[in-house]
C-alpha cells in the first residue's frame, strides 16, 4: 500500500513540454518545460508582462498553445495530453480534480448566491442531490477556511476581501482536487490578511497533499508557500530551482535584481 | 367585404414549413431548444407570438382549437387568439378540453386529462431555464450540450437555504427524457406531474427568444429536487368555491377591501363542467347563474 503511494508520488502529475504561445508577433510564452509532482508547490514569479498568467492559462487548458503540449495524469492513472481531451472531459477535470483560485474572488465566486451554495456548487455539479449532506460538507469547509458557519447563508458580496478569498479556496477544494492553480491569490489584500491567508493555504496544502502552481509577483509569497520557483522574464523561464536556493543565491542578474528589490524586513 | 387576403392560418406556407422543420427537430430531441426564424406577428411580444406561430404551423382545416390563458377560456388574450384563428383559418373553436385537437395555452395545463389525439401548445416567455443563473447564451448552450446542470440545483439549494423549502412555485425546472433540463414555461409547479408520460404532444414556442422545444407523447418528465427535499406540487388547501373541486389548481380572488377572498378553479372549463354535473361550492350560484339560464334558454 505504502509502496503504491510512493509510486504515485514518484510520477509527475503535470508535465509541460516546450510550451509556447504567441499573439501575432508577440511571444507571450516561449519554450517552457517542467514537471510537477503530487504535493509539490511551484511558484512562478516575474514582473508583469513576463508571461506568468499566459503560462497559467496554457497549463490549465484555458488557452490553446501555439507550440508544445501539457500532459496530466488523470485520477485513473493514465497520463493524457490536455489538447486531446474533449471539452466535456476538460470541464469535468476543471470542476473535480483541479481548482483555480483567481486574484479577484468575484471572478471565481457567484457573488449573488449564498456561501453555502458557492461551496456546494461543485458537489451538485458532480451529481450530489442530498441537501443535508451538501450543507454539512459546505459548513465543514467553511470551518476549515476559518469562516464563521453562521454566515453560510450570506452572499459573498457581504464578505470582506479576505473572507471572499478564503471562500473561493473552500469552493475549489471541496471536491478534493489534486492540483490547484492560483493567480496572485493574495493580491489586493492587506498585509495581515495576506499572512493569515498564506498560513491557511500552507496548512491546507500539506494536509491535502495538494500540488499547486502559484503565479505571483510577490517573492515573500513564493518563499512562504512554494518548494520550487520558476523565474520568468519576457516569456522565458530564466531560472528555476529550489525556493531557498533561487531566492538566497540567485544566479541570473534579473533574479538578483528581483530579490534585491525586496525591502529588508 | 373582400375575401380575407391572408393565407390559411395567417402565415405563408414557406414560413410554416420552416416552423414545422423546427418542430420535428424539437420532437426528435425532447427538451432541446431549437432556434427558428420567428416572425413578426400582429400582436406584441409577450402575448403569445411563439405559441401562435406554432399553432399556425400545425393547424389543419379539420382541427378544433381551444385557447386558454391562466386556465381561463374567456380572458382577453385567449379570446383574441381564438378569434384570430377563427378568422384567418376558419377552424372550429371550443372551450371544452376533450373536444379540442389543438390547445394553445398560457401558464396552465388543463385539469382534464389530455389524450393521444391532442397537441398542447405552450406560450413561452423565456425558454432558457438557466437564464437567471448564467446570463451568457454561449455558456448556457454549452452547459446544455455537456449536460452540466449543477447550477440548476444551486438555485434550488438557495431556495431551501432561504425559505426552508423549495420556494420556486412556477416555471419549475424539469428534466426531459433524462437528458435536457427544460423550463416548462411559467406554469405552476402543480402542473408539472401532468407533463410526465402525457399521451398528448406538447410543443413550446418562444417568439421573442426564437426557440421551439417539445415533449413527445409518453416521455419521462421529472421535476428536479433533492433527495431530502423532494418535489411537491402546491395547491391552496381549500375546495373551489364554485364547484367544490378538491383536486384542481385554484386562483385566489380578492372580493372586497376587507380581506375577503375566494378560491376558484383556474381552469374555467373544468369548473363549469363540474357545476353542470351538479357539483356546487359554497359560493356557486352567483357569477354563473345568469349564464346557466342563458344556456337553458338557447
Amino acid at each position: 500500500m505504502a509502496d503504491q503511494a510512493t509510486l504515485e508520488n514518484d510520477q509527475p502529475l503535470l508535465v509541460a513540454n516546450s510550451l509556447s504561445k504567441s499573439y501575432g508577433r508577440i511571444a507571450a510564452c516561449r519554450d517552457v518545460s517542467f514537471s510537477l509532482y503530487p504535493g509539490e508547490v511551484l511558484a512562478v514569479v516575474g514582473e508583469s508582462g513576463s508571461g506568468k498568467s499566459t503560462l497559467l492559462q496554457l497549463l490549465s487548458g484555458q488557452l490553446a498553445a501555439s507550440g508544445g503540449h501539457v500532459s496530466y495524469r488523470m485520477r485513473d492513472g493514465v497520463t493524457r495530453d490536455l489538447a486531446t481531451l474533449s471539452e466535456a472531459e476538460r470541464r469535468f477535470l476543471f470542476r473535480t480534480d483541479w481548482g483555480f483560485v483567481h486574484q479577484d474572488p468575484a471572478q471565481g465566486l457567484r457573488m449573488a448566491v449564498s456561501a453555502g451554495a458557492n461551496v456546494g456548487e461543485r458537489l451538485m455539479a458532480v451529481g450530489w442531490s442530498h441537501y443535508g449532506r451538501i450543507r454539512d460538507t459546505a459548513s465543514d469547509w467553511l470551518t476549515r477556511v476559518e469562516i464563521d458557519v453562521a454566515r453560510i447563508d450570506d452572499a459573498p458580496r457581504t464578505y470582506s476581501g479576505g473572507m471572499r478569498q478564503r471562500l473561493q479556496i473552500a469552493r475549489n477544494l471541496v471536491t478534493e482536487p489534486r492540483l490547484v492553480f492560483m493567480d496572485e491569490p493574495t493580491g489586493g489584500l492587506d498585509v495581515s490578511v495576506q499572512a493569515r491567508l498564506l498560513d491557511l493555504l500552507r496548512s491546507l496544502v500539506t494536509e491535502l497533499n495538494l500540488a499547486v502552481i502559484i503565479v505571483t509577483h510577490d517573492l515573500a509569497v513564493a518563499r512562504l508557500l512554494s518548494h520550487r520557483v520558476m523565474v520568468m522574464k519576457g516569456g522565458r523561464v530564466i531560472e528555476t530551482g529550489l525556493t531557498d536556493q533561487v531566492l538566497d543565491d540567485p544566479r541570473e542578474p534579473y533574479t538578483q535584481l528581483l530579490v534585491s528589490s525586496i525591502l529588508p524586513p | 367585404m373582400n375575401a380575407p387576403a391572408y393565407n390559411f392560418a395567417y402565415l405563408d406556407e414557406q414560413t410554416k414549413r420552416m416552423i414545422r422543420r423546427a418542430i420535428l427537430k424539437a420532437i426528435a430531441i425532447p427538451g432541446y431548444q431549437v432556434p427558428f426564424a420567428s416572425r413578426e406577428m400582429p400582436m406584441p411580444y409577450g402575448w403569445g407570438t411563439g405559441g401562435v406561430q406554432v399553432t399556425a404551423a400545425i393547424l389543419g382545416p379539420q382541427d378544433v382549437l381551444k385557447v386558454i390563458d391562466q386556465g381561463s377560456d374567456d380572458t382577453t388574450n385567449a379570446i383574441s387568439i381564438r378569434k384570430f384563428f377563427a378568422k384567418t383559418a376558419g377552424v372550429a373553436t371550443t372551450t371544452a378540453t376533450e373536444e379540442a385537437s389543438v390547445i394553445q395555452t398560457r401558464h396552465r395545463i388543463p385539469e382534464t386529462a389530455l389524450h393521444e389525439n391532442q397537441v398542447l401548445v405552450y406560450q413561452v416567455p423565456i425558454p432558457e431555464p438557466l437564464r437567471f443563473l448564467e446570463p451568457r447564451e454561449t455558456e448556457t448552450r454549452r452547459m446544455h450540450a455537456l449536460a452540466e446542470y449543477g447550477l440548476m440545483h444551486v438555485k434550488l439549494y438557495e431556495d431551501i437555504a432561504r425559505f426552508g423549502h423549495i420556494a420556486t412555485a412556477y416555471a419549475y425546472p424539469v428534466k426531459v427524457n433524462a437528458r435536457y433540463v427544460m423550463d416548462p414555461s411559467p406554469t405552476p409547479k402543480f402542473d408539472n406531474p401532468k407533463m410526465d408520460n402525457c399521451p398528448a404532444l406538447q410543443l413550446f414556442g418562444a417568439g421573442r427568444e426564437k426557440r421551439i422545444y417539445a415533449i413527445p407523447p409518453y416521455t419521462r418528465v421529472a421535476s428536479l429536487d433533492f433527495e431530502d427535499h423532494p418535489f411537491e406540487p402546491y395547491r391552496f388547501n381549500a375546495p373551489c368555491a364554485l364547484c367544490a373541486a378538491e383536486d384542481s389548481y385554484l386562483d385566489e380572488i380578492v372580493t372586497d377591501d376587507k380581506g375577503s377572498r375566494m378560491f376558484v378553479c383556474s381552469d374555467t372549463d373544468y369548473c363549469e363542467g363540474r357545476q353542470a354535473a351538479g357539483h356546487h361550492g359554497s359560493l356557486s350560484a352567483a357569477p354563473y347563474k345568469e349564464r346557466a339560464q342563458g344556456d337553458s334558454n338557447g
